[in-house]
């Protein structure tokens, strides 16, 4: 797939399936996605290893974006990409933006054949000010 | 933790006294931490801590770099929350800084490596209401000179010394002035960590 990966990282397995449904929907099947959410124990929270294996699910060579919903999220977010290593923690960004509005609008400009670069920029457009 | 007892501590019961110290105080610092974070502090810590003993023989066998290492990504993996990368990269940036036979000054060098590692992933500094809160003055204890036991006594005054802080980092921020009159729970853990480490030394002096 040469369009930009798009991961969904929420405390909420259901917040996270119900944003990639939203996705689906909304953009189709030209981007590659995956989400998770949730501990290990099935309440809220969220998983390094989880984290790294939805990065691997939603894999591109054009990179991949992030959306996250709360503190540890991205910070088990972060923590992933650097386990992840170079040469490919090079091309995975996490977004400061709202979680589902972000997914929406970095996988519709990813669905374009956007840059990783663009694909992030238009999800920071709605970061909160 | 002189020199002498730093070459060759008794890693696996390191281990397991550390582990056991959280363990048996999750219902504690869950309590704390349903007071201003999400309550879910005990739990995780718990569940990261009891895999970290159950290969505790394992971490045991392996030079104490790589033990360090090891226990970290664990902890990473296991934890989950926020306090799973800042208690992994803690005790991952310690084993790849530390030398395989530290001395005293190794060790602190390392230590105020590892500090800045986890304050660094956790966006944050002293003040602040954390763990980083207990770290600080448990590092400049160590280069002090300080003994294990006044080191442990230390952390538990920091970390009671967090109490009327306001958080401004972690879920306790959005509380604001409400998070001031609790004790922060990942401070809390860091001292028991810290005074599970300086019983153990102490019983091997």
């Amino acid at each position: 797939m040469k369009n930009v990966g798009i991961v969904i990282v929420s405390h909420s397995s259901k917040v996270a399936e119900g944003t990639a449904d939203m996705v689906r929907q909304m953009v189709g099947e030209e981007v590659p996605l995956a989400w998770c959410g949730g501990n290990a124990d099935g309440g809220l929270g969220t998983q390094v290893g989880a984290i790294m294996e939805a990065i691997d699910r939603a894999w591109s060579e054009a990179g991949v974006a992030i959306l996250v919903d709360l503190g540890g999220a991205e910070t088990n977010s972060e923590m992933a990409v650097e386990m992840i290593g170079e040469p490919r923690s090079q091309k995975i960004v996490i977004c400061n933006a709202p979680i589902v509005e972000g997914a929406v609008m970095a996988a519709t400009e990813a669905s374009g054949g956007a840059s990783l670069k663009d694909v992030v920029a238009t999800a920071h457009e709605l970061a909160p000010a | 933790m002189d020199a002498a007892t730093m070459t060759r501590p008794d890693l696996k019961a390191l281990i397991t006294d550390v582990a056991d110290a959280i363990v048996s105080h999750a219902d504690e610092l869950t309590t704390l931490d349903q007071a201003i974070g999400d309550g879910d502090h005990g739990l995780n810590m718990k569940r990261g801590f009891e895999a970290v003993k159950a290969d505790s023989a394992a971490f045991a066998e392996k030079p104490l770099p790589e033990a360090l290492k090891a226990i970290g990504t664990k902890l990473v993996m296991t934890v989950g929350g926020a306090s799973g990368p800042l208690f992994g990269t803690l005790f991952m940036t310690l084993g790849k800084e530390i030398a395989a036979q530290p001395g005293r000054a190794d060790f602190t060098v390392a230590l105020a490596k590892a500090i800045d590692a986890v304050a660094a992933r956790g966006k944050s500094q002293p003040g602040q209401k954390t763990m980083l809160d207990v770290l600080y003055p448990v590092q400049a204890a160590v280069a002090a000179g300080k003994s294990p036991l006044e080191i442990a006594d230390l952390a538990d005054a920091a970390a009671e010394a967090t109490k009327p802080l306001k958080a401004i980092r972690g879920r306790a921020s959005f509380l604001g002035d409400r998070s001031i009159g609790h004790m922060d729970a990942g401070a809390r853990s860091t001292a028991l960590i810290v005074r599970a480490i300086a019983e153990t030394l102490e019983a091997d002096a």
